[in-house]
């Protein structure tokens, strides 16, 4: 195998450099970003009158953490060759993903209110073809991990250091080609490669436990030789937390790592946090600002704190 | 000219009717006996061709030996990636491959590839429009394991694929000429593997494979032969065997079947001699519909008459017995042009 590591020419672009030196300033910095990704998604749902706002919502912090504070990337030049690689392999999700995007500085906030309108870059269900920063075209479920096996391979054998992260949700570990991959990248030893499941326990005809069981995920993945971790995927703390040890034993050669996320659908906006769960939540044409001022509320009496 | 090299023919135990023949092994040969053939022609293509270009891979899903690859392998170990018999990962995992910038060759059957993973295909190499390219053994009727294992209907699947080329060797040199040029041709591609020892038939042509192109072969006044993949050396085979009826048989080789090179062949088409396509695909979906749907879309009003499989799920056994029985062989060929005839 020809591992040659690539000098890092560039490393003045790592994201972090944002996130502040401390502990507190780090959480507060993905946090910020967490709480704009979950306004965004509210206005792109209100301006197309539905959406996946549920799942952007519960996926906020998540994709903050990335974004915030794990992933290499040049905003201004997308296909840069040492960026980290993010895979959104739940295409539903784009919503979340765009407004993440928009929070990194790829995609212009103000294109957020294009989502889901004929001709816009920001289609309903993410697409590699359309959007900046999109790197792959989700949507058909189980094929990021699979698609992101090919990639760490390839960047591997090219002596590149990046990483490659795929997002997943919990639905997606009904398809069978998600465990094809998890045997791939652990026969391959790709220890750059880093999953993130959306455990919010939902798929689309109702509860994950009652459309077919998938627990024990955590059992699951350790057997099939991952880096295992699960957290609460909607405490920021935990999140930098788990990513940071899987950072720390990211490596050419090793055992790819999976971090287990629990979510809570519409996280941040009791409104949503306590209507019936639901695929596609509906939300009606008043109840968008009180979304907002609830989400707000939550935010700054947080931070206060 | 049945072909009986990779058969035996079992004893007779029970009547003094004509001896059965026996299934071979999986990939049965459809060299004729003392025919030139050359050996794992793909598998020595792709090593050259990585020779020169360093972006080529090679993966296979756990038939790299099946499929000529391991020859790929040996040569380059680095640059092999075994998959596993998981072939949505296979092709998910050759798309992202390709996502970083190489140019993957990914091996599997035909049937695998086609039925099994169209999906992962589809939306990760074909919809982004990358440079996989899709390696499938045994297509058609190459093998006598039955449906579970015969790409009767590989192209009719493939064929609604945007952005896919298809391409369908006749034999050794078609294969050798293929390779770099799927290599340096942008989106995906799917090559109709022959593997094993493969005829050399095209050598005796002033013939050179060019991909998307139809190359007329031999000309003739009587009927004219459009054909790809393994059909086009029963159809030369045919032809010759024709002559002796006085029949002037034309041969026209297509082995891009998409995109296909509608040009050449609906002016071969359009005279007054009878039509002919032959494949080794079902008649639904293939080249036969690829060659109606141009001449009905060119407004030519013209007969085409099919050589190809039925529309139907084949049988199990030996290969000769199967070609015979489905109209492939060229015994069959040449009655059915004589036939039509008249």
């Amino acid at each position: 195998m020809v591992l040659s590591q690539k000098t890092e020419t560039d490393t003045t672009e790592q994201a972090p450099a944002n996130a502040g030196e401390t502990p507190t300033e780090r959480l507060q910095w993905v946090s910020a970003a967490a709480y704009r990704i979950r306004h965004h998604a509210l206005n792109m749902g209100e301006v197309q009158g539905q959406g996946y706002v549920g799942q952007a919502l519960g996926a906020a912090d998540m994709l903050a953490t990335v974004y915030g504070d794990q992933l290499r990337f040049k905003a201004e030049d997308p296909h840069w060759e040492l960026r980290d690689r993010f895979l959104l392999s739940t295409g539903h999700y784009a919503i979340g993903h765009y407004a993440a995007l928009a929070g990194a500085g790829i995609v212009p906030v103000e294109e957020l209110q294009t989502y889901g309108s004929d001709d816009s870059r920001l289609p309903m269900s993410g697409m590699s073809t359309y959007t900046p920063g999109m790197e792959i075209s989700g949507g058909s479920l189980g094929h990021g991990l699979t698609i992101a096996v090919g990639m760490a391979l390839g960047l591997r054998y090219q002596g590149s250091s990046a990483r490659v992260f795929n997002f997943l949700s919990d639905g997606e570990l009904d398809e069978g080609s998600t465990w094809e991959a998890a045997m791939g990248a652990h026969h391959h030893q790709l220890g750059n490669l880093t999953a993130m499941v959306d455990i919010n326990a939902l798929q689309a005809d109702g509860k994950t436990d009652t459309v077919l069981r998938t627990e024990p995920v955590t059992e699951k993945w350790k057997s099939f030789g991952w880096y295992t971790q699960r957290v609460d995927g909607n405490d920021v703390g935990a999140l930098l937390a788990a990513f940071d040890n899987a950072a720390a034993q990211a490596a050419a050669v090793g055992r790819p790592s999976i971090i287990l996320c629990d979510t809570k659908v519409g996280r941040g906006v009791p409104l949503l946090e306590n209507r019936e769960k639901a695929h596609f939540m509906r939300i009606e044409e008043h109840e968008w600002q009180t979304c907002r001022e609830q989400l707000t509320a939550g935010y700054e009496g947080k931070t206060a704190r | 000219m049945s072909d009986t090299t990779t058969t035996t023919e079992a004893p007779d135990t029970t009547t003094a009717a004509k001896p059965k023949l026996k299934t071979s092994a999986m990939i049965a040969s459809f060299a004729d006996p003392g025919q030139k053939t050359s050996s794992a022609p793909f598998g020595h293509a792709l090593v050259k061709a990585a020779q020169e270009n360093h972006k080529i891979v090679g993966l296979t899903a756990d038939l790299g030996k099946y499929t000529d690859m391991h020859i790929f392998a040996k040569a380059f170990p680095e640059r092999f990636f075994q998959m596993g018999m998981a072939e949505q990962l296979l092709f998910g995992a050759a798309a992202g491959l390709a996502e970083t910038g190489l140019v993957p060759f990914a091996s599997t059957y035909s049937v695998f590839a086609a039925r099994r993973a169209y999906d992962f295909l589809c939306l990760d190499a074909a919809e982004p429009n990358l440079n996989v390219n899709i390696v499938g053994g045994l297509p058609g009727l190459t093998t006598g394991y039955g449906p579970s294992h015969q790409a009767t209907e590989d192209m009719a699947i493939f064929r609604g694929m945007p952005n896919l080329t298809i391409v369908d060797p006749c034999d050794s040199i078609d294969i050798e000429q293929a390779v770099p040029q799927l290599a340096a041709s942008e989106g995906p591609t799917y090559l109709r593997l022959l593997r094993g020892n493969v005829p050399t038939v095209l050598d005796e042509y002033d013939y050179a494979f060019e991909l998307g192109k139809a190359k007329v072969l031999r000309g003739g006044n009587d009927v004219v032969f459009i054909s790809s993949g393994l059909m086009t050396m029963r159809a030369l085979q045919a032809a010759k065997a024709l002559a002796a009826h006085r029949v002037d048989v034309a041969v026209v080789h297509t082995p891009t079947i998409k995109p296909f090179d509608a040009e050449t062949v609906l002016a071969e088409i359009n005279t007054d001699r009878l039509a002919v396509t032959l494949e080794n695909h079902s008649v639904v979906g293939g080249l036969f519909e690829t060659v109606a749907s141009a001449v009905v879309s060119a407004g030519v009003g013209k007969r085409v008459v099919p050589v190809a499989l039925p529309d139907q799920f084949l049988d199990a056994g030996a290969l000769p017995t199967l070609h015979d029985r489905y109209g492939l062989a060229v015994d069959r060929i040449v009655a059915k042009v004589l036939a039509e005839l008249g």
